[in-house]
């Protein structure tokens, strides 16, 4: 009973609804909806970016989360301080897999974790000379870093600390950026602030650096921003628009690097892969230097090559001919690829619960499959993002924002998916169930996803997954007659 | 480009010629990178004496940590309790953080709620979060009791757990009865085992403290058992085993074994085994408390010893030989019931198994770092296998830590060489490794980072990491295995052993080089 009516649909939601008290029942139902592609806005069906209830819950994490372990923290040859007690730069340690290359230790910092490790004295008498202090002992250990960013965890913005002026100071000092950053976990509803607030810093702090110095331009200039490079996504990206001819001078942030984001407001186009995280500042970038920016999808051979022939678009005929020759060079492959697995996937019904991105981007890739994505839903989009969900989810599909536990294992009991793609938090609960999981924030280990040579990957993962031998298994062959024989007995 | 009798990942994948192309490329052209000779002679500088004194100096900054927060330790410690949903008053991110923290190490669904404080309940605190989040959590979830613990924003804004629980039953957020201990946990003093010894006196404080009466130790027969912060399943299980082997009753106050360790069978269960309130409630009664990692659970022994009036046995973590049987002599006492034949079988196993793999362990030179029991116990152990133990890291090391470890390692000619490094990190810990190399090092999987660093400098220098402790996030299952009692220390001898063959087959697997040391026999 995959396929439901917009009626089915709705009693669902109103089902799995039923279990709340009275308030949050109200408020829950606002962020659950059923897709109706005829639609053009989403703001009167689904409301998004709102407070989590207390005590419900949710996946979500926090600004901090956002701006550290998001945006600032790939950028490979700064050092991102995590400023506060112990906890939050330990447990955002390396675990992303944002990857890089680099000497980690000399001159590249991304899976090593930096922190004050704040005492109770340290919250009492505040911490800016422990910020200070340990700035300098940064750059005596560490003397090859490009610079320093300070990413605030809850306690600073609450004790007073002037961090902004403790680090304007030390940059006038070690002639370095020193880039505070107020993404205190308590600020905003979600990572998704978090996002905003790095970018705002990076504009504040870091893109301007570079005003009126000289740059080598070349008409093909573009930067790729919003890839985090997950398991090398970025670099799966970069290498074909490279083979079409242009030139790509910044990745943000994934492998990426102050010297790039400085140069980026030299580029012709920017290209947004996760609109959510970093739209911020592309649309600085196109007010103040003109740049412009577009939307592209690097998930599915579909949508790579929709997008490749719209970024060729933006540029001459030698770009538009090199997207057609990237197309044709590996169409075989994506053919092979296709042909191989869909047989083994085609109609498998897939539920998605992510970040801000992906629970749209990659439908296409999925639909490259033949496998139909039947629900879909975000930790923490906007209602532009569902704006963009509308149009490719299917109709009387489910929608469904900041969902919680319960209800994501409601519906997955009502719809059962042959595939549920979201977080670490919700994968054991469906190995439990029986229900093939991949995670989709970290590619489950796997990757890259992105670009051609991605989506062989993701093809071969998502069929080892759902066809794995054992989902069949789970239940002890003993049980199974029992139940077969009361199944008869009835 | 991918072919697809052979679709790569991420590795080998970029280390094809094209994409090894476009990287190269970039680093060349866009990164502005260091000349390589400087990050060659940088790389070079900090594995030197000089560099070592530099980062020793360091007073401000902490790198690399082996240590976390309390709500980490709380939350282990409410999950631990029948049909308990572990309620965190704070911001939420923290919640994800600690969830996400429990599945990478167990694999396992960890069901946490957070009440969400934002900017406003930074201003006008954080009563109405408690309010509507014990609103919520009791009617949601099915538990039976909601064991509360805080983050760092409700401890620096000062919000009274105590009034703010009351206040909710007051008003009629959550009914009277229901059980709602909690404990302030705040992450900017001690770590994770803080945490979880308050969350613990917590739980204890609140089903006894005001129905002491009629209670007096040694009334149910049984013995209560502490665990700590404690990570590894099997020690829940050996120590239920031992305990039953000798017909002892007793109650693990704080048991996860199960919810930690439910079947994939088609259902998920938020809940499974777990002490009960009655238990909790009844554990007064208990001849006296076990606490199996006694540097770590200071405010519970208070608690036990002077509300419950019980004579805590002082004892170290039992691993390893000595403190096993120190363990067993003590609980064989207490209760009165002897040492049964198959615990003396099993220790005579365990001796079995020593005497086999002594050669290839003694004078092996290994650093440890971790939690402050779990460094004692493992130091103790090495030392009975004839193993030295050299750099010793707890980041979460008191000074009392320092003290006990110095004199177990002067109790031994094998901890002559040894040196204990409370507060230090693993950063100080890569230093120790390239200056002073041991053959091996003891602890989570953040070390393969230094594993990695010292190979970087030559296979010759490479310390390698043998994975026991907390968290172990690159390899699978290893959280189920034992580390405490005889059982305990057969897994680390075996682990040990085959650790140290491994490297010796890697070392001499060359063909018509060293091959012939690589015996088929050993």
């Amino acid at each position: 009973m995959s396929k439901l009516t917009r009626e089915e649909a709705q009693a669902l939601i109103q089902e799995v609804l039923e279990v709340y008290p009275e308030k949050a029942k109200k408020d829950r139902a606002k962020h659950l909806m059923v897709n109706d592609t005829s639609l053009e806005s989403s703001k009167k069906c689904i409301t998004s970016n709102r407070k989590s209830l207390p005590g419900v819950m949710t996946m979500r994490g926090c600004a901090y989360a956002g701006s550290k372990g998001v945006v600032w923290g790939p950028i490979k040859d700064m050092i991102s301080i995590s400023h506060g007690p112990i906890g939050c730069g330990q447990y955002s340690r390396a675990g992303r897999r944002a990857y890089y290359v680099g000497t980690t230790g000399v001159d590249t910092f991304g899976d090593m974790c930096f922190t004050s490790d704040f005492q109770e004295k340290d919250i009492v008498f505040g911490g800016d000379k422990k910020l200070t202090k340990l700035m300098a002992e940064i750059e005596m250990l560490f003397p090859l870093n490009k610079g320093i960013s300070v990413q605030s965890e809850c306690p600073i913005g609450l004790i007073g600390d002037d961090i902004e002026a403790v680090s304007k100071k030390v940059a006038a000092e070690i002639s370095k950026p020193v880039v505070p950053v107020r993404c205190e976990g308590f600020r905003g509803v979600s990572q998704s602030l978090g996002h905003h607030i790095a970018n705002d810093s990076v504009r504040d702090w870091i893109l301007s650096n570079r005003d009126g110095q000289a740059f080598e331009k070349t008409p093909y200039d573009v930067a790729i921003l919003g890839d985090y490079n997950i398991g090398g996504d970025a670099w799966a990206s970069r290498i074909l628009l490279e083979e079409m001819g242009l030139r790509v001078v910044a990745q943000w942030s994934g492998d990426g690097t102050l010297a790039e984001m400085e140069n980026t407001p030299n580029v012709k186009l920017n290209l947004l892969h996760c609109y959510r995280s970093m739209n911020y500042i592309a649309r600085h970038m196109e007010e103040k230097y003109g740049i412009p920016w577009m939307e592209y999808n690097f998930f599915g051979p579909t949508k790579i090559a929709e997008s490749l022939r719209a970024i060729a678009a933006h540029f001459d005929d030698k770009i538009k001919e090199g997207a057609e020759r990237v197309i044709e060079k590996y169409t075989p492959i994506m053919n092979a690829v296709i042909a191989k697995y869909k047989p083994r996937l085609q109609g498998k019904k897939v539920m998605l619960y992510i970040g801000g991105l992906r629970p749209r981007h990659t439908i296409g890739a999925y639909e490259d499959l033949g496998m139909e994505v039947i629900g879909a839903g975000y930790e923490f989009a906007h209602n532009d993002d569902y704006d963009r969900t509308i149009k490719e989810m299917k109709d009387a599909t489910l929608i469904y924002d900041d969902a919680t536990g319960h209800e994501l294992d409601e519906f997955v009991k009502a719809l059962k998916p042959d595939l549920v793609g979201s977080g670490i938090k919700e994968k054991y609960v469906y190995h439990k169930m029986g229900v093939p999981f991949r995670q989709m924030h970290s590619w489950d280990y796997s990757g890259p996803y992105h670009g051609y040579d991605g989506f062989a990957i993701f093809a071969r993962d998502m069929d080892m997954t759902v066809n794995n031998p054992c989902w069949n298994m789970l239940k002890a062959p003993w049980l199974k007659q029992d139940a077969a024989a009361l199944q008869q007995a009835a | 480009m991918q072919t697809l009798d052979d679709i790569k990942p991420s590795y080998p994948l970029f280390r094809m010629d094209e994409y090894k192309g476009t990287i190269g490329r970039k680093r060349e052209k866009f990164e502005e990178v260091h000349d390589k000779q400087k990050v060659a002679d940088t790389f070079a500088w900090t594995t030197t004496k000089e560099y070592q004194d530099l980062n020793f100096k360091r007073e401000a900054l902490t790198i690399n940590p082996a240590k976390a927060c309390q709500p980490l330790g709380s939350a282990l410690c409410g999950l631990g309790f029948h049909k308990t949903m572990v309620y965190i008053h704070g911001s939420q991110g923290c919640v994800a953080y600690f969830r996400t923290y429990f599945n990478r190490h167990f694999k396992e669904p960890i069901a946490f709620i957070a009440d969400s404080m934002t900017e406003d309940a930074a201003v006008f605190g954080g009563q109405k979060n408690i309010h509507e989040g014990l609103a919520n959590a009791s009617k949601l979830y099915g538990a039976e009791m909601i064991a509360v613990s805080t983050t760092c924003i409700a401890e620096v804004i000062g919000d009274d757990l105590n009034a703010f629980i009351n206040n909710a039953k007051k008003e009629g957020y959550i009914a009277q009865e229901f059980p709602v201990p909690f404990a302030h946990t705040p992450s900017f003093v001690g770590s994770h085992v803080t945490g979880w010894d308050n969350m613990e006196e917590g739980i204890l404080r609140y089903f006894t403290l005001n129905a002491m009466e009629g209670k007096e130790p040694g009334k149910n027969g049984k013995i209560n058992i502490v665990p700590g912060f404690e990570t590894y399943l099997g020690n829940y299980r050996v120590v239920k085993r031992m305990l039953k082997e000798m017909d002892v009753s007793f109650t693990m106050l704080s048991d996860p074994e199960e919810v930690l360790d439910t079947p994939a069978d088609g259902e998920f269960r938020m809940y499974a085994g777990g002490t009960t309130m009655d238990e909790v409630k009844d554990a007064p009664n208990a001849i006296t408390t076990f606490l199996m990692q006694p540097m770590g659970l200071d405010k519970t022994k208070k608690f036990v010893e002077n509300t419950w009036n019980h004579e805590v046995p002082k004892l170290n973590i039992p691993m390893g030989v000595d403190w096993t049987d120190e363990w067993l002599m003590k609980i064989s006492e207490v209760t009165g019931k002897p040492i049964p034949a198959s615990l003396t079988t099993e220790r005579g196993r365990l001796m079995d198994m020593i005497t086999d793999s002594h050669a290839w362990l003694h004078g092996k030179k290994m650093a440890v770092f971790g939690d402050p029991d779990f460094t004692l116990g493992m130091v103790k152990f090495l030392m009975e296998l004839g193993v030295e133990p050299t750099h010793v890291v707890c980041h979460n090391g008191s000074k009392r830590w320092q003290k006990q470890m110095d004199k177990l390692l002067a109790s031994s000619p094998y901890g002559a060489n040894g040196k204990s490094y409370p507060g230090a990190d693993l950063w100080h810990l890569r230093s120790l490794c390239f200056t002073d190399k041991p053959d091996f090092m003891i602890g989570n999987s953040y070390g393969k980072f230094i594993q990695r660093d010292t190979f970087h400098k030559g296979k010759e220098f490479e310390v390698p990491l043998i994975r026991i402790g907390f968290p172990i996030f690159d390899r699978h299952h290893l959280h189920r295995m034992t580390t405490l009692g005889y059982e305990g220390a057969m897994y680390i001898l075996t682990t040990l052993t085959n650790a140290v063959l491994e490297r010796l087959d890697e070392d001499t697997k060359f063909l018509g080089v060293t091959d012939y040391n690589f015996d088929l026999v050993r």
